[in-house]
C-alpha cells in the first residue's frame, strides 16, 4: 500500500512538474504577470506615492479598506504578484535548462537521417544533371552542417536560431537573479544636508533608510560627502529648472584624502556598488533667536520643504530652551511677491528677494511627550499664537519674550544613497537578451536533403523551412542551378 | 534665424504636412472609389484609369514626410535639443516614424492600398497635436538632460510607429476576414492583398521591431538608474511598457511555437498594440508617476 501511495505522490509530482514547465504554462504565466501588473498602475502605490494612498483612504475609506485587503496599494510586493513571478521563474528554468542541454548535445551530433519520402516536403524538385559531390560542394560553401551517407545528403543551417532563443531565455533568468540579489542585499536611503555640511555613510546619518531582506546597516560602504556648493539655474521666463550642479568633496573610506567632484541629476557619484544621487533641493533659512536679555538660544540653518515650483517653502523653528518654549511656524519665500488675492507667494525659484514669514507660538512644544515629532511641523495644540511677522533679510523682530533675526539662507540637497549589487547582472542579462533575440529572430532555420534517384541519373532535392521562413525556394533553386554547372 | 523663427517654421512644416496628407487622402479615396466599374454586368475593379491618381497620393505622402521631417528638425533646432520633450513633440515625431514605416513598407511590399488609412491616422494625430497638445518650444528640465533621451525616446517612437502600422494591417485583416467568411469581399476591398499576405506582413513588422522595443525599455531602465536611482520602479509608464512587451512576446510565441495564424493572431496583435496606445494616451494625460513631466 505504502509504495503505491508513494508512487502516486511521485507520479503526481512529476505530472505537476511537467505541467508547470510546459511552454503553455510559461506563456500563460507571462500573460498573467502582465495582467497582474495593471492594478499597480491604476491605484496609487505605497512605495511610490504614500500620500496619494492616504488621500484615497480619506476620500473613500470603505473601498480603500477593501482594496488594501487585496494588497492593491502594494501590488508589486504582494504575495499574489510574487507567486506569479516565482512560478514563472521556475517554469522558465524547467523549460529552458533541459532544452539548453539538448541543444548542446545537438551541436556535436550530425544532422538527422535523410527521410525516405522526399516528395512530401514543402519544396521538392529533381535535378537530372546533379550529383551528390557537386551538391556537397555548394552546401559546404554556404556553410551548411552536412551529413553525407552512401546515397544521400542531409544538411541543415540556422543552428543559431535555437542558440539565440535559448540565450534570450537564459538571459531573462539572469535578469531575475539580478533583481532578486538587489532586493535581498540592497539598501536605499535619503539624507538631506545643507551646503557646507558633511554626510558620513552610517545608518544614523539618514533621514529614511530601508534594507534588503538579507542586508543590515553594519556593512555600509564607508565614505563621506561634503557639499561645498550648489548652483541651480532656471529659465528666466518660465522659472523651470534647466540645471542643478552640486559640488562636493568626497573621501572613501572616511578620513582619507578628499577629492572634489560634481554631482548632477543624471550623473550620480559611485562608490563600488553604492551610488549617490542628487534628488531634490530647497532652502534652509539661517536664523538667530535671542531671549529677553539678548542671549542666543538658537542659531543655525533650518531645513524648509518646498511646496511649489517657485520653491515657496515651509518649516518649523523650535526653541525648547526658552522659558516658556517658543516655536515659529515659518514659510520661506525666495522671490517675494504679494497680491490681495493670493497673499504672499514666490514668483521665481531663485532667492532674488527673500522673505521669512513666521507665526510665533508660545507654550509647550510637546518635545518631551515621547511621541516622535516631525522636524518640519509644530504641534500647536498646547500653544498660543502671539504674533505674525514678515522678515526681510537681516531684519530682527522683537516679539516681547525675545527676538528673531533672519540672517540669510543656504541651499540644501537631498542625497539618495542606493546600494544594488544585483544591478550589474540585470544589465548583463539585458544585453544578452537583446543579442539572443536578434539572433533568433533574424536567423532562418532550414533543412535541405539531396538523394540519388534509383535507376536514374541525377538527384532529388527537397527542403523544409522552420516557421515558414521565406527564401528557401530561392536557395534550392540556386543549388539546382549550381549543380547543372 | 533665431529660435522663435525656427519654431515658427516648424509649425508651418506641420501645417504643410497636414495639407499634403489631406491631398494624399483625397487622391487615395478617388483611386479606390473611381476604379469601381461595371464590366460585363459585373462590378469589378479597374485600375487602368486611376493609376495616376494613386501615384499622386503616394507622391503627396512622400512630400508630407519631407515637410514633417523639416518640421521636427526645426523644432529641435529652436529648442536646442532633440525634439522629444513633451507630448506635442512625441506626436509629430511619432507621425513621422509612422509615415516613414509606411513608405518603407510600400517600397518593400507594394501596399499602396494602405495609403488611405495611413493618411487618415496621421491627419488625426497631427490635428490633435497642433490643436490640443501644442506647447511653445522650451529647454529641458535637468532630469531629461541626458544622451539616453535620444536613444530611449527615438527607439520608443520608432517602435510605436511600427506597432501601429502592424495594428492597421491586423485590423484590415479582421475586416476582410469577416467579409470573406460571409461570402465575398466588397468591391472597394478587391484591391487589397490576400489574407495570408496581410497576416505575414503584420508578423514580420512585429518580429522586426520587437527587439527594438526591448532595447528601448532597457535603455529607459539604464537611464532611470542614472536619473532616479533605480532601474525599475513600476512607475505607471514602465508598467505599461512591460505589459506591451509581454503582449508582443505572447504574440510572437503564439505564432512561432504554438502556430497561431490568421484571426486569433490578428486579435492578439491588436490587443498588444492597444496596450501601447493606452500607455501613450491614458498614462501621459491622466496618469501619475515620474514620466509626467513629458507633459502635454
Amino acid at each position: 500500500m505504502t509504495t503505491n501511495i508513494e508512487l502516486d505522490a511521485r507520479s503526481s509530482f512529476r505530472w505537476l512538474w511537467r505541467q508547470l514547465t510546459s511552454m503553455r504554462t510559461a506563456l500563460i504565466l507571462l500573460l498573467l504577470l502582465g495582467v497582474a501588473a495593471i492594478p499597480g498602475s491604476l491605484f496609487p502605490q505605497r512605495t511610490q506615492n504614500p500620500l496619494a494612498v492616504n488621500d484615497y483612504f480619506k476620500s473613500s475609506p470603505g473601498t480603500a479598506k477593501f482594496l488594501d485587503q487585496l494588497q492593491m496599494f502594494d501590488v508589486y510586493s504582494s504575495p499574489w504578484f510574487s507567486a506569479i513571478y516565482i512560478l514563472l521563474f521556475i517554469s522558465l528554468i524547467g523549460c529552458v535548462l533541459p532544452r539548453s542541454f539538448e541543444h548542446l548535445k545537438g551541436a556535436r551530433a550530425q544532422p538527422s537521417l535523410t527521410p525516405k519520402n522526399l516528395n512530401r516536403m514543402e519544396f521538392h524538385t529533381e535535378a537530372a544533371e546533379g550529383s551528390l559531390d557537386s551538391a556537397e560542394a555548394w552546401l559546404r560553401k554556404n556553410r551548411f552542417r552536412i551529413r553525407r551517407d552512401e546515397n544521400s545528403i542531409s544538411a541543415e543551417k540556422g543552428f543559431m536560431r535555437e542558440t539565440g532563443n535559448l540565450l534570450f531565455h537564459l538571459s531573462l533568468i539572469l535578469i531575475l537573479i539580478g533583481v532578486a540579489l538587489g532586493s535581498f542585499f540592497g539598501m536605499r536611503g535619503d539624507a538631506i544636508i545643507n551646503v557646507g555640511e558633511r554626510f558620513i555613510n552610517t545608518p544614523t546619518s539618514y533621514d529614511v533608510i530601508s534594507y534588503g531582506k538579507l542586508q543590515s546597516g553594519n556593512n555600509l560602504t564607508p565614505f563621506s560627502v561634503t557639499a561645498t556648493d550648489f548652483k541651480a539655474t532656471y529659465d528666466l521666463v518660465t522659472g523651470t529648472p534647466s540645471d542643478f550642479k552640486l559640488s562636493v568633496n568626497t573621501a572613501s573610506p572616511v578620513g582619507t584624502k578628499e577629492v572634489s567632484r560634481i554631482v548632477r541629476v543624471n550623473s550620480p557619484l559611485t562608490f563600488g556598488t553604492t551610488k549617490v544621487y542628487l534628488q531634490a533641493n530647497g532652502y534652509s533659512p539661517l536664523v538667530t533667536v535671542r531671549d529677553k536679555s539678548g542671549d542666543i538660544k538658537f542659531q543655525g540653518a533650518v531645513i524648509f520643504l518646498p511646496q511649489d515650483g517657485n520653491l515657496t517653502s515651509i518649516g518649523a523653528i523650535k526653541v525648547p530652551d526658552m522659558q516658556p518654549q517658543i516655536g515659529f511656524v515659518g514659510s520661506f519665500v525666495p522671490t517675494y511677491e504679494r497680491t490681495p488675492e493670493r497673499g504672499s507667494f514666490s514668483s521665481y525659484p531663485e532667492a532674488l528677494d527673500p522673505r521669512l514669514l513666521v507665526s510665533i507660538w508660545t507654550g509647550d512644544l510637546g518635545l518631551d511627550s515621547g511621541i516622535p515629532q516631525s522636524v518640519y511641523r509644530i504641534d500647536t495644540s498646547e500653544m498660543k499664537r502671539i504674533g505674525l511677522k514678515t522678515l526681510k533679510l537681516n531684519e530682527t523682530h522683537d516679539f516681547g519674550d525675545g527676538s528673531i533675526t533672519f540672517e540669510g539662507w543656504t541651499p540644501w540637497v537631498n542625497l539618495q544613497i542606493v546600494k544594488d549589487p544585483g544591478k550589474i547582472y540585470a544589465l548583463l542579462g539585458s544585453i544578452f537578451a537583446i543579442l539572443g533575440l536578434l539572433m533568433s529572430l533574424f536567423t532562418r532555420s532550414r533543412r535541405i536533403w539531396i538523394k540519388e534517384v534509383q535507376n536514374k541519373s541525377g538527384v532529388e532535392v527537397a527542403g523544409l523551412a522552420k516557421n515558414a521562413a521565406p527564401g528557401l525556394e530561392n536557395e534550392i533553386a540556386s543549388l539546382v542551378k549550381k549543380m547543372k554547372g | 534665424m533665431n529660435s522663435s523663427d525656427y519654431a515658427y517654421l516648424s509649425n508651418y512644416g506641420v501645417y504643410s504636412a497636414m495639407v499634403l496628407f489631406a491631398v494624399a487622402f483625397l487622391a487615395h479615396a478617388i483611386d479606390v472609389g473611381f476604379s469601381v466599374r461595371n464590366i460585363e454586368e459585373k462590378t469589378q475593379l479597374d485600375f487602368s484609369r486611376t493609376k495616376r491618381i494613386g501615384d499622386i497620393g503616394t507622391v503627396m505622402i512622400v512630400l508630407a514626410f519631407v515637410a514633417l521631417l523639416v518640421a521636427v528638425i526645426f523644432r529641435g533646432i529652436s529648442a536646442q535639443r532633440v525634439p522629444w520633450g513633451n507630448m506635442y513633440e512625441f506626436s509629430i515625431t511619432g507621425a513621422l516614424a509612422f509615415t516613414g514605416a509606411y513608405i518603407y513598407a510600400l517600397w518593400k511590399y507594394k501596399i499602396k492600398w494602405l495609403g488611405l488609412p495611413v493618411a487618415i491616422a496621421v491627419l488625426l494625430t497631427l490635428g490633435t497635436a497642433i490643436s490640443i497638445l501644442y506647447v511653445p518650444s522650451a529647454p529641458l528640465v535637468p532630469a531629461l538632460k541626458s544622451a539616453w533621451l535620444v536613444i530611449h525616446v527615438s527607439t520608443a517612437i520608432i517602435s510605436g510607429g511600427v506597432f501601429l502600422l502592424a495594428n492597421c494591417i491586423s485590423a484590415t485583416y479582421l475586416v476582410l476576414d469577416r467579409y470573406e467568411s460571409r461570402g465575398a469581399r466588397p468591391v472597394w476591398a478587391l484591391k487589397l492583398p490576400a489574407l495570408e499576405t496581410l497576416d505575414q506582413l503584420a508578423y514580420r513588422l512585429v518580429a522586426f521591431v520587437f527587439p527594438l522595443w526591448t532595447f528601448s525599455v532597457i535603455a529607459g531602465a539604464i537611464w532611470a538608474e542614472a536619473a532616479w536611482g533605480r532601474y525599475w520602479g513600476w512607475d505607471p509608464k514602465e508598467t505599461w511598457a512591460f505589459i506591451t512587451w509581454v503582449a508582443y512576446a505572447a504574440y510572437l510565441h503564439a505564432r512561432v511555437t504554438v502556430g497561431w495564424r490568421g484571426r486569433k493572431a490578428a486579435w492578439l496583435c491588436l490587443f498588444a498594440g492597444s496596450t501601447f496606445l493606452f500607455n501613450y494616451i491614458y498614462i501621459n494625460i491622466w496618469g501619475t508617476g515620474k514620466h509626467t513631466y513629458s507633459g502635454l
